[in-house]
């Protein structure tokens, strides 16, 4: 079953911190379960939505890198 | 008395009991540490680091609190401010320090503006957030600042000359309450 976004940030071009910052901000409008879909080519983004996740208890679903373009999905706890 | 009956010898795998935490993991991932961040300073540079982490704590999930005192409170009079204070030492330092947090100087390179000015544009260019955005977006996430009493006094600030949504002034005693139940200090 494909994973359903139910919604979607566009952080490319953002630097530290504004990614996370518009990530958490983001997360708080969705409901316990739903996907978050964050697209950013800031390069410790990796480790930063690792980071993350790992304190907040928001799930990382998915993370990719291509084309200099990182994608994360991310599951409200 | 037999070899089997003799308590194991400790080897290196053996689980150390008093090592293991004391809380599941998961509680920790769910209550961060509160952060105390004490903006003391009022440079550009020092403004934006205390904005950074300001911000990335609160959209970690952790209570960040900021406490302004001396240089660092003068960051959160209003931008438009221009001489503060009632006697004329008052007045008079911050017309040699414009106060508001964008009239932040460098504390090296700033060149009589040319440094900031520098800093801003290079922000622009690779889309970091100025520390007046960073500012708005710390306190529409919850953080808190506190603004120093006996600063406010020395300097002649009053309330109307602060940026809106400060929270109660307070002394050290609050500050040092606040590290005795576990919050993460930073002094900047």
């Amino acid at each position: 079953m494909p994973l359903e976004i139910a919604q979607r940030v566009d952080a490319k071009g953002l630097s530290c911190p504004m990614p996370i910052v518009k990530t958490a901000q983001a997360v708080k409008g969705l409901v316990s379960g739903q996907l978050l879909e964050v697209l950013a080519t800031d390069a410790g983004s990796t480790k930063d939505f690792a980071a993350w996740s790992k304190t907040t208890g928001n799930e990382l679903v998915e993370s990719s890198v291509e084309g200099g373009v990182y994608r994360f999905v991310l599951r409200r706890k | 008395m037999t070899a089997a009956a003799e308590p194991a010898m400790p080897t290196l795998d053996m689980p150390i009991p008093s090592l293991a935490p004391a809380v599941p993991d998961h509680e920790h991932e769910a209550k961060p540490h509160d952060i105390l961040i004490i903006c003391y300073s009022g440079e550009l540079e020092k403004t934006w680091a205390t904005m950074i982490l300001a911000t990335t704590g609160a959209a970690m999930g952790a209570k960040v609190r900021v406490f302004l005192t001396f240089w660092g409170l003068q960051t959160f009079v209003k931008d438009q401010k221009r001489i503060t204070g009632d006697n004329v030492m008052q007045k008079m330092m911050s017309a040699m320090q414009r106060p508001g947090v964008s009239h932040r100087k460098l504390s090296k390179m700033n060149f009589l503006g040319m440094g900031p000015w520098m800093m801003g544009k290079l922000a622009k260019q690779y889309k970091v957030a100025s520390p007046k955005e960073l500012l708005e977006l710390a306190m529409e996430m919850g953080v808190e600042f506190m603004p120093c009493q006996m600063t406010m006094d020395m300097f002649g600030l009053k309330r109307e000359d602060m940026l809106d949504g400060m929270g109660e002034p307070v002394g050290a005693a609050t500050v040092i309450a606040l590290m005795t139940e576990g919050s993460a200090p930073l002094f900047i």
